[in-house]
């Protein structure tokens, strides 16, 4: 691993790859619930992203990063939660939570 | 960059490597826990307490038990299925998963330098997040307030059972 | 004979008298056209249309004649002309007009008289005919037509005239028309005087281009008339000729056509096939006249050239007026042969109207106008009797007309003998009392003066022996010996007999205006005073000419008595003469073979030209119409292919594609939620590429 000229570019390169890792998830594994882990793991990676920019930006006093990052928490709970209950609903429908069978909505 | 720098990343990076990668859901539950811990230091290593020790009270003390109690409540069909966990088209996905991955690195590469260098430490404490809160973010606030009611309303209706369906 | 005299002061001004000249020919064209609307039941009323519509223009004639007389016995040479111009194109106009003068007034008089006699013939000749209306109609149009001819001032107007006279000869020779001969006739006559007709419109045309009018007197502008003559003579033609030569030789092409000179006369024995009266009128007195009539006219041009002497006798002869001559004397001896050999009592009559058209035009070629016309005017007389009574024998012999099976007529129809041989005697030129002897011999006395060549006179003289021959014993067959028909002949009724007496009356009267005791016909068209002088006859070479030919006819007549007169023979007999010379007979009787001839080359070569010109027509141009048709077919079915392959074919497929990407597309809608994130995701990636790349660029 090389040597980052500055911290933020380190914090800023693991978000992304977080990021990465997450959409990865997101959109290659059957499962629905894993689905809704990889949008976690990206929201997480957006929130690193702005407190790691909150950190080292000028004026830092004025808390805009964290506000944003803390709000960003509490949305991404409050999806969390509708979300898997989303899913569990279905499962009660489908009896399964393979994403590649639930094409009912195909064109 | 500090040595708990790079620790840290490794074990959040790892624990999201582990969290998609692994078959047992409960697995990806707990690697996703990991996941949340590690970023919750990461956090603490930015100086921005607050907002990690939000991250552990929020995510891993109930969106994390809230993956697992879903994936408990979702396991009657969780025999193996045929084809493996993941879609039968998955390289598709890693590939714009990379492609996103290499965007997002080349504009931070590119842009290293602007990026500015260490800065003071802040200094933040509770009773300031308070006032902001109380005061320039009270909108946002309130509409937070609502959005995590309306979330609690709709995510009971909607895993309730309905009446007639089958158990 | 030449009457001295002093020249007549001429008298052009318009009178009344040329003012209602036009009325003449209006008038029967005018009847015509009434009696075309008319239906054919209506006889009478047809007929009364027609007699009296030539009536007024007799009336009229006999006033415009009595003004020219009028005008001559006061010293006046009368030529009244009424111009307009009827087609102007820039600076150059085409002029019609009509004329008075003696000429015009003499052959006005003469068509109208003998042409309302035979008109009053036809109704009892035609009165069993179903179309008798139709007859008039034809008959009533052909007189206006041939009165357009008389005065036409202008070329153009007679050629309009002219040629509306050949279609009424057409239409009335092929009267019935249901006959084939008859119609084959009709076609034939048309054919070969159009041939004629053809030189004579280059010849108007040249004249025209040369002159630049048509019209004939106008002020010392017309095209007869000493300024434009003499622009004429001073042009060359070609061959030797000037133009005024070349020009009148062009226009004696189409009066040898129309007046049946050799060789175009091969029309006139075949158009026997129409009805008698209209034998009588279009082929003894107007039609075939109305080529003399031309000649007549254009004399100024025809005589371009030549030097007068002080008492205004041609010295010499232009080449054009030989070749009038040598046709006209040639003719007169080639039908007089065939006519002795002939044994249908019309077709005699034909050929000696032939031989007598050659006389005359002989006559105009070596003694000028006044003796050509006198000659014209007294055969229009004893031709048209001899065919009314020819028509008369017909009828009474019931629609026979082959002269063997006739016979002693003169017992069962007296009249028509008596009529018939009063013309017969004037057509022979019996001495004295007979209007033919002084008018033949006035073209016998020219011709032994001509100073060209003296054949034609020996020509003229032996045509003059076969006329008495054939005539004698044409009338030996019919009306001697004994009777060899079928049925039982009658006389003729009244109003067929009564017209046959009025003409036999002026056969004999017409010759006290020719002699030369006095030359009144002459000095009238030629306009000097005619003396009246018994010392006439004292020419010197007259009497001795008016000997010759009268020994001559009776040579004619005694020998023909000698052979034929009298004997009682069997129809089927041969010919006495056939008899004697077998082979100079067939020769005679085959008409010198001259159709035969024709036939072979003429005929067979337009035969020949026909196919040619079917095979172009069906092989050549239906061959080019087909392939273009094909190609037009063809191209379509391209265009059809085409359009089914391609444009259809086209657009099907682009449907068909546009649905399967349909198709294709709609894949995207997989229901799957992860195909929906990874094209997000996707799309998102590029739009942040692109907008990160133009924000650094």
């Amino acid at each position: 691993m090389t040597v980052f000229a500055t911290p933020l570019a380190g914090y800023l390169l693991v978000a992304a790859l977080l990021f990465a890792i997450g959409l990865a998830g997101a959109l290659t594994r059957r499962n629905a619930i894993l689905v809704l882990i990889g949008i976690e793991l990206m929201l997480n990676a957006a929130n690193l992203n702005l407190i790691a920019f909150w950190r080292y930006m000028p004026h830092p006093e004025a808390l805009t990063g964290m506000m944003f990052a803390i709000f960003s928490i509490a949305v991404a709970a409050a999806e969390a939660a509708v979300g898997l209950g989303l899913v569990i609903s279905i499962h009660r429908h489908a009896k399964t939570t393979d994403l590649d069978e639930m094409n009912r909505m195909k064109g | 960059m500090s040595f708990v720098f790079w620790l840290l990343a490794a074990i959040t990076v790892a624990g999201g490597l582990a969290a998609v990668l692994l078959k047992n859901l409960v697995h990806c539950a707990l690697a996703l826990t990991v996941v949340f811990t590690g970023l919750a230091f990461l956090f603490l290593q930015l100086d921005a307490q607050f907002a990690g020790f939000a991250q552990i009270l929020v995510y891993v003390g109930a969106v994390a038990i809230l993956v697992v109690f879903a994936i408990l409540l979702t396991r009657s069909s969780e025999t193996p299925k045929d084809g493996g966990v993941f879609s039968r088209t998955w390289g598709v996905g890693l590939v714009i998963a990379a492609a996103v991955f290499a965007v997002l690195g080349w504009a931070v590469l590119q842009s290293e330098t602007g990026l500015p260098h260490e800065t003071a430490v802040p200094n933040v404490t509770v009773q300031l997040i308070g006032n902001a809160l109380m005061g320039r973010y009270v909108l946002p606030l309130e509409i937070v307030a609502l959005l995590l009611t309306a979330a609690m309303i709709g995510a009971v209706i909607v895993a309730m059972h309905e009446k007639g369906d089958a158990k | 004979m030449i009457q001295e005299g002093t020249a007549f002061t001429p008298q052009i001004a318009e009178s009344t008298a040329s003012g209602i000249l036009w009325l003449i020919p209006a008038l029967p064209i005018v009847a015509s056209g009434i009696i075309a609307l008319l239906k054919q039941p209506m006889r009478k009323l047809s007929a009364t249309l027609a007699i009296g519509s030539l009536s007024c223009s007799l009336l009229l004639s006999l006033f415009a004649f009595g003004h020219v007389l009028v005008g001559w016995a006061s010293g006046a040479a009368v030529r009244e002309t009424v111009n307009f111009t009827w087609i102007q194109v820039g600076t150059a106009h085409v002029d019609l007009g009509w004329i008075l003068d003696p000429l015009a007034a003499v052959m006005l008089v003469m068509v109208c008289f003998v042409g309302l006699l035979i008109f009053i013939y036809s109704t009892g000749y035609m009165a069993h005919d179903e179309n008798f209306t139709r007859f008039f109609c034809f008959l009533s149009l052909f007189a206006g037509a041939m009165l357009g001819v008389v005065i036409a001032n202008s070329l153009l107007l007679l050629f309009m005239s002219w040629e509306l006279v050949g279609l009424t000869s057409y239409l009335l020779i092929g009267f019935w028309y249901q006959k084939p001969s008859a119609a084959a006739a009709a076609k034939k006559a048309f054919l070969t005087t159009r041939i004629g007709d053809v030189f004579f419109l280059l010849g108007m045309v040249w004249l025209f281009a040369q002159t630049g009018t048509l019209l004939f007197y106008n002020a010392g502008m017309g095209s007869m008339e000493a300024l434009k003559l003499g622009g004429l003579l001073a042009t060359p033609a070609g061959l030797g000729l000037t133009a005024a030569s070349a020009i009148g030789l062009l226009i004696f092409a189409g009066a040898a056509g129309k007046s049946g000179q050799f060789p175009l006369h091969v029309w006139l024995p075949d158009a026997m096939e129409g009805p008698t009266p209209v034998s009588a009128l279009i082929h003894a007195a107007t039609m075939v006249a109305a080529g003399v009539y031309l000649i007549a006219r254009v004399y100024p041009l025809m005589q371009a050239g030549v030097q007068l002497s002080a008492s205004g006798e041609a010295i010499g002869s232009t080449v054009a007026l030989t070749v009038v001559t040598w046709v006209g004397a040639g003719t007169a001896v080639f039908a007089a042969l065939i006519a002795v050999a002939q044994n249908d009592i019309k077709r005699i009559l034909a050929y000696s109207t032939v031989s007598q058209l050659g006389y005359m035009m002989a006559g105009l070629g070596m003694g000028g106008v006044a003796v050509g016309m006198f000659h014209l005017i007294t055969h229009a007389f004893f031709k048209s009797l001899l065919f009314m009574g020819a028509g008369s024998v017909i009828h009474g012999c019931h629609e026979e007309q082959d002269i063997r099976r006739m016979g002693a007529l003169k017992i069962d129809m007296p009249w028509t003998f008596i009529t018939y041989a009063v013309g017969m005697l004037a057509l022979c030129g019996f001495p004295l009392f007979f209007s033919g002897f002084w008018s033949k011999d006035g073209i016998l006395e020219a011709a032994q003066h001509w100073s060209v060549a003296k054949s034609p006179f020996y020509m003229l003289v032996f045509g003059a022996l076969l006329t008495a021959f054939y005539m004698t014993r044409q009338v030996s067959y019919v009306f001697f010996g004994n009777y060899r028909g079928h049925k039982e002949a009658h006389e003729s009724p009244p109003v067929m007999l009564l017209p046959l007496v009025i003409l036999a009356f002026f056969a004999m009267a017409l010759g006290l205006i020719g002699t030369p005791v006095w030359p009144w016909f002459r000095a009238f068209l030629e306009g000097h005073a005619a003396g009246f002088s018994v010392t006439g006859f004292s020419e010197p070479g007259f009497l001795a000419l008016m000997a010759t030919s009268s020994i001559v006819v009776l040579l004619g007549l005694v020998v023909a008595w000698r052979i034929y007169g009298n004997k009682p023979i069997k129809a089927e007999d041969p010919d006495a003469l056939e008899r004697a010379m077998p082979t100079i007979w067939t020769l005679l009787e085959g008409k010198f073979y001259i159709d035969e001839l024709y036939g072979a080359t003429v005929i067979a070569f337009y035969a020949w030209w026909a196919r040619v010109a079917d095979w172009l027509d069906r092989r050549v141009w239906g061959g080019i119409v087909t392939a273009v048709a094909w190609l037009f077919r063809e191209g379509a079915q391209l265009s059809r292919l085409f359009d089914m392959n391609w444009v259809d074919g086209g657009f099907d497929k682009g449907c068909e594609e546009l649905a399967s990407g349909g198709g294709l597309m709609s894949r995207i809608e997989s229901g799957r939620v992860q195909i929906y994130l990874r094209l997000l995701a996707l799309a998102v990636v590029l739009l942040t590429a692109i907008l990160i790349w133009s924000s650094r660029g």
